[in-house]
């Protein structure tokens, strides 16, 4: 149902299409700096780099935007969820760009070293698995579909799994050959990076279940590895 | 979580239950009817003591019918009749015979407009408390004190208690009444809309006046602010055509009220 009065409609909309902006330069941010690893395309590295301005600049408008909301529209149930959430989503996908900058940015460096393609291939796979992530949270976020939500949520798990399989392979290449440790090293970053953007897609799910329910979700989120203990 | 029934008609409806070894004023199932209008329709409602119970709704709701109840103001005027239980310490005071005055005593009431006597500040304090108690100088002064201390109206008007209570600010005439309602040392407080005519600054200090007497009163407030039915009470109930139709903690009801209705009037949506 629509509120009384329309302009208060009008600038939660805004917001939340603001927000779904965002969500779709951030998706594309990600995809494109595993494709630059993968491909060791320097170009593609260069315009995510160049294109992360565009994601903090609108985390900054939202924020903005939903302050001056809280102050003159003093939100309460559903709509002070929704515009909390929209902070809250929007500082989670303002930092999957930064972390696919960085991304783009160590593919710069490994295009100028031999390529190890087996482990731009786990790389590769492991990037399409939190793009896919990322891609649910957000479809979920235009749907409203609490299910989708809580589906990326419960399959956090894959993700580290992925991470800490590559963590492994990236110790054997850099024990068998030393030529391979720059590029390992930079690697293994690149795949905490995209672990990270995983769970910023798992964390999207949770304030997403929040804001739709009103309730939050609670149970230990299931998880894989006995690696998770340590400090990487 | 709170439950959730669905009626015949499709509506929602959900009432919190309170520990009933904490309600201090228990309405069970009150119809209320002006003639033969019924303005209340199977109304239940726990009042928990020594906390702030808030009442919203659109106007005509019924939630000033339930107020004029609580303390039988309805008995003043002809054609208006109340059924159904309202328990207070486990007395139902709608029955017959009992004592209006003194159950007025027990139940005070402050409303809409401030209605300070055309006396002096001491004697509108000290007025009710003539009717029901013989005190003598010293503890009369002392209670018109304390009583102005609790309102928050004291530092204002220590130095002119013998003024008119007439000559004093809106919002301090409102208090004014807050103070003479609990000289005689009521149990219950009733608000009806008591700020709806004062300015932020005035609203402000009778909401502080009114978190700072709920350790002591069960204090149901009606209100169309529903800022300050946020921030005063720790329930609210939110009425709707005489029924009532949420009613749950404060907290819970401006986070994620669970009625559609409920939710729809809280954000704005309503009509």
């Amino acid at each position: 149902m629509e509120h009384t009065v329309r302009a208060y409609d009008a600038e939660l909309d805004a917001i939340t299409a603001e927000l779904a902006r965002m969500g779709g330069l951030a998706e594309s941010e990600v995809a494109d700096a595993i494709k630059a690893i993968a491909n060791r395309d320097v170009a593609l590295a260069a315009s995510v780099i160049a294109r992360d301005i565009k994601l903090d600049g609108l985390e900054m408008d939202i924020e903005r935007k939903a302050v001056r909301l809280i102050a003159l529209r003093q939100p309460v149930a559903d709509d002070l969820r929704r515009t909390v959430a929209a902070m809250k989503i929007s500082m989670n996908l303002e930092r999957c760009g930064d972390l696919a900058k960085n991304i783009a940015k160590r593919a710069l460096v490994i295009a100028e070293s031999a390529p190890i393609t087996p482990l731009t291939s786990s790389i590769e796979r492991m990037g399409e698995l939190v793009t896919t992530r990322l891609k649910d949270v957000l479809d979920a976020l235009t749907s409203r579909e609490v299910e989708q939500a809580v589906a990326v949520w419960t399959q956090d798990h894959e993700v580290d799994e992925h991470y800490d399989a590559i963590f492994r392979e990236l110790l054997t290449y850099m024990m068998g050959d030393p030529r391979t440790i720059t590029s390992c090293a930079h690697l293994l970053f690149v795949a905490k990076n995209l672990e990270r953007i995983g769970d910023h897609a798992t964390n999207i799910a949770e304030i997403l279940h929040y804001e739709i329910t009103g309730v939050e979700l609670t149970e230990e989120r299931p998880k894989s590895d006995e690696l998770q203990q340590r400090v990487f | 979580m709170t439950l959730v029934d669905t009626l015949p008609n499709g509506l929602d409806v959900s009432i919190a239950k309170i520990d009933q070894s904490v309600v201090k004023l228990d309405v069970q199932n009150l119809d209320f009817f002006y003639g033969k209008n019924r303005s209340l329709k199977s109304v239940s409602i726990p009042f928990e003591a020594n906390a702030v119970t808030a009442l919203i709704g659109p106007s005509g709701c019924g939630k000033s019918t339930l107020l004029r109840t609580l303390n039988r103001m309805y008995a003043l005027y002809p054609g208006q009749k109340a059924t159904g239980k309202i328990m207070l310490d486990g007395e139902d005071i709608l029955r017959p015979g009992v004592n209006l005055s003194m159950l007025r005593a027990k139940i005070g009431m402050v409303f809409q407009k401030p209605t300070p006597f055309p006396m002096s500040i001491f004697d509108n304090v000290a007025f009710g408390v003539r009717l029901y108690e013989t005190l003598n100088k010293t503890d009369m002064a002392e209670r018109v004190e304390e009583s102005l201390r609790r309102a928050a109206l004291w530092d204002e008007v220590k130095d002119k208690l013998q003024t008119s209570g007439l000559g004093l600010s809106g919002g301090q005439q409102q208090r004014l009444c807050v103070a003479r309602c609990i000289a005689v040392k009521p149990e219950i407080l009733l608000l009806d809309e008591p700020t709806s005519a004062l300015d932020p600054i005035s609203s402000a200090k009778l909401e502080e006046t009114v978190t700072q007497l709920k350790n002591d009163y069960t204090i149901i407030i009606v209100t169309h602010n529903l800022g300050q039915a946020a921030r005063v009470s720790k329930y609210t109930g939110f009425m709707y055509l005489g029924e009532l139709v949420e009613f749950g903690e404060t907290g819970e009801m401006f986070t994620r009220p669970v009625t559609t209705r409920g939710s729809d009037y809280i954000t704005g949506r309503f009509g």
